[in-house]
């Protein structure tokens, strides 16, 4: 079926509004679900799911939270590992004090809090903005994170500062984390997160909130004259965001390690989130995916690939390989097309549409 | 033009300075309802402070603004926006990622009542909403003609529709009082033709209070009831078109006179 949308009229501004106007996107949502919920499950073996799939998701989770405050509302943070660490810990004291509290209540409980320690950390951004605002968020990921490996009280004073998540189950005896955790279980879990977290990032996104971002991110003071309130915007951004990110490090936490201490959570990962909507597209919902998959599954891709060429070469060489392969993709992906893969699938899909008339 | 008399807005006495340069040095003048005032001077004269003073973007340093009846030294731009005070900028200010129609549904951010979790559901009120506001957007578009390049990023636009664009965010709030900031600034013949056929149909039509700065006479003489007059940051006269134009002190301020008591002129 080509991509073409001759003789869909949209007759209402409610169709017009709907979030896949085009009938194509709308069915390419529907299949890439169906693969998601059921094929890949089905298909894909423990080491897929484990250690491919479920830290996608939560990668996408945590580049999804940053877009949504870098790249629709402006403001340059790197304490993204700091907000996960919350997001882990808070879910770790929540799920040992109330043992019998739903795990999904302990997640979105955890993705609060992450919030309302986001909004403090983002009561400077009203004065401080760009490079300033970043390297202001860099003592939120200091701060947090010597706190979590300071203070035992938070890792229940367990002597090597390791949290283990206790076994959950979802619906009574479905278990995704603990030992009896299976990984589809995990899967479906960490999937579902991410898809009605996105769903609620996109609709946030073309509704009045994300014009209110937008409009600070784009001119602040012309925003300001048409009355929208600086400070509880970039408030508002740093809550959702955080909101995310605390959810997508206690994913991490619970289901994608089971084990975690908080160097985990340290500045390379607030880069390597940065590097994602970067890479994938900030401003962009797809792009906090794409970028995800990019960082993640691209490495992963160049270590395989010398044995699925039946080519042996050293350990140590391959790593080095791949570290150089890998840079040199990241920069000329970059070249290639500076606003993230976002927009070179915004652009294939624009050119399918004429295709294969070249104008 | 019919303006019914009443003031809608008035300024007394306003000062502002930037350190040791005084921008503004008591400035009075009043906003009759339903007008098309003008501001003129040359360049420096302080036109576009005396804007920022009245969307409450600069603070004054003495004086006092009265906006439909109530008196204040100053505005924050928030509360100006809330109160019916939009504007346009002297060099664009729209949001250059979004395309033109989000920009003009900014415009009606403070009409709408929604929070960011209704948004995030996107059930019943946001979306009844969002489409209420969209027909009064749209309508906006048409009397604009933009209707073409409504899903277009503004950032492409060129500079005579973003002007435009500019003005169709202003109207979506619904003002009783638009500022206009050089709306013909860098334009052709033609494009000012337009400009200035938007600017009377939108007093005209929705009976929209016109504040604009313009250095272009022709227009400023052919679609403003009154004018006001700043050089050097003080009002040298204030009257009608034809007042303005035969009044001596404006003659020198824009030819230029020796400044020696008026001997050597």
């Amino acid at each position: 079926m080509l991509y073409r949308e001759v003789g869909q009229f949209r007759t209402s501004y409610a169709a017009d509004q709907a979030i896949f106007p085009i009938r194509q996107d709308r069915f390419g949502m529907l299949a890439l679900l169906l693969v998601a919920y059921i094929a890949v499950p089905l298909m894909a073996n423990e080491y897929w799911l484990s250690t491919i799939f479920v830290p996608f998701f939560v990668f996408s989770l945590a580049a999804l939270g940053l877009n949504i405050l870098t790249g629709y509302a402006g403001q340059l943070s790197l304490g993204t590992g700091g907000f996960m660490a919350v997001g882990a810990f808070t879910a770790y004291k929540l799920a040992t004090a109330f043992p019998g509290l739903n795990i999904v209540l302990v997640f979105v409980a955890a993705g609060i809090v992450t919030a309302l320690v986001g909004l403090l950390f983002g009561i400077p951004s009203l004065r401080i903005k760009g490079f300033y605002l970043a390297v202001a968020t860099l003592a939120a990921q200091f701060f947090l994170i010597w706190l979590f490996v300071k203070v035992a009280w938070f890792q229940n004073y367990s002597p090597s500062g390791v949290i283990t998540a206790p076994p959950r189950a979802v619906f009574g005896h479905f278990f995704v984390t603990g030992p009896e955790a299976l990984p589809a279980y995990k899967y479906w879990f960490t999937l579902t997160f991410a898809a009605v977290l996105a769903l609620a990032a996109k609709n946030m996104v073309r509704g009045a909130t994300g014009r209110k971002w937008m409009a600070i991110r784009d001119m602040d003071i012309a925003a300001e004259i048409i009355g929208i309130r600086p400070l509880s915007t970039k408030l508002l951004a740093f809550a959702v965001s955080s909101f995310y990110i605390g959810i997508a490090g206690a994913l991490w936490a619970f289901i994608y390690t089971a084990s975690v201490e908080a160097l985990a959570f340290d500045i390379d990962r607030s880069f390597q989130i940065l590097f994602m909507i970067i890479i994938g597209g900030l401003g962009s919902i797809l792009g906090s995916f794409l970028g995800a998959a990019f960082i993640i599954l691209l490495p992963i891709f160049l270590n395989n690939l010398p044995d699925q060429l039946g080519l042996h070469v050293g350990v140590a060489l391959v790593t080095n390989l791949q570290d150089i392969i890998y840079g040199a993709l990241i920069v000329s992906f970059l070249i290639a097309e500076p606003n993230g893969l976002a927009a070179l699938w915004r652009i294939g899909k624009e050119k399918l549409r004429l295709w294969p008339f070249p104008h | 033009m019919h303006s019914n008399g009443g003031v809608l807005l008035k300024v007394e006495g306003i000062a502002l300075a930037f350190g040791g340069v005084k921008a503004l040095a008591d400035v009075s003048f009043d906003i009759r309802k339903g007008e098309v005032r003008a501001i003129i001077g040359p360049n420096g004269a302080g036109k576009s402070s005396m804007l920022n003073v009245i969307n409450g973007f600069y603070r004054p340093h003495a004086g006092s603004i009265t906006y439909k009846g109530r008196t204040v030294r100053h505005m924050r731009p928030h509360q100006a926006a809330k109160a019916g005070i939009a504007r346009t900028f002297q060099n664009i200010a729209l949001f250059k990622g979004m395309t033109t129609l989000d920009n003009i549904m900014t415009g009606r951010l403070l009409k709408m009542r929604g929070n960011f979790l209704l948004d995030a559901l996107y059930v019943g009120p946001a979306r009844r909403e969002e489409t209420a506001h969209r027909a009064v957007v749209e309508q906006i578009i048409d009397f604009l003609e933009i209707q073409a390049i409504r899903k277009v990023p503004v950032g492409r636009l060129p500079y005579g529709l973003q002007k435009r664009v500019e003005l169709g965010r202003a109207l979506a709030a619904e003002p009783d009082l638009l500022l206009l900031d050089e709306p013909m600034a860098g334009m052709n013949f033609e494009e000012k033709e337009d400009m200035s056929r938007f600017i009377l149909d939108v007093n005209e039509e929705f009976g929209t209070t016109i504040a604009l700065i313009e250095h272009d006479m022709g227009v400023v003489m052919d679609i403003s009831s009154r004018i006001v007059v700043l050089d050097y940051g003080r009002k040298i006269a204030d009257g009608t078109p034809d007042e303005v134009r035969r009044d001596q002190a404006v003659i020198d301020a824009y030819l230029g006179v020796a400044h020696d008591g008026g001997k050597g002129a």
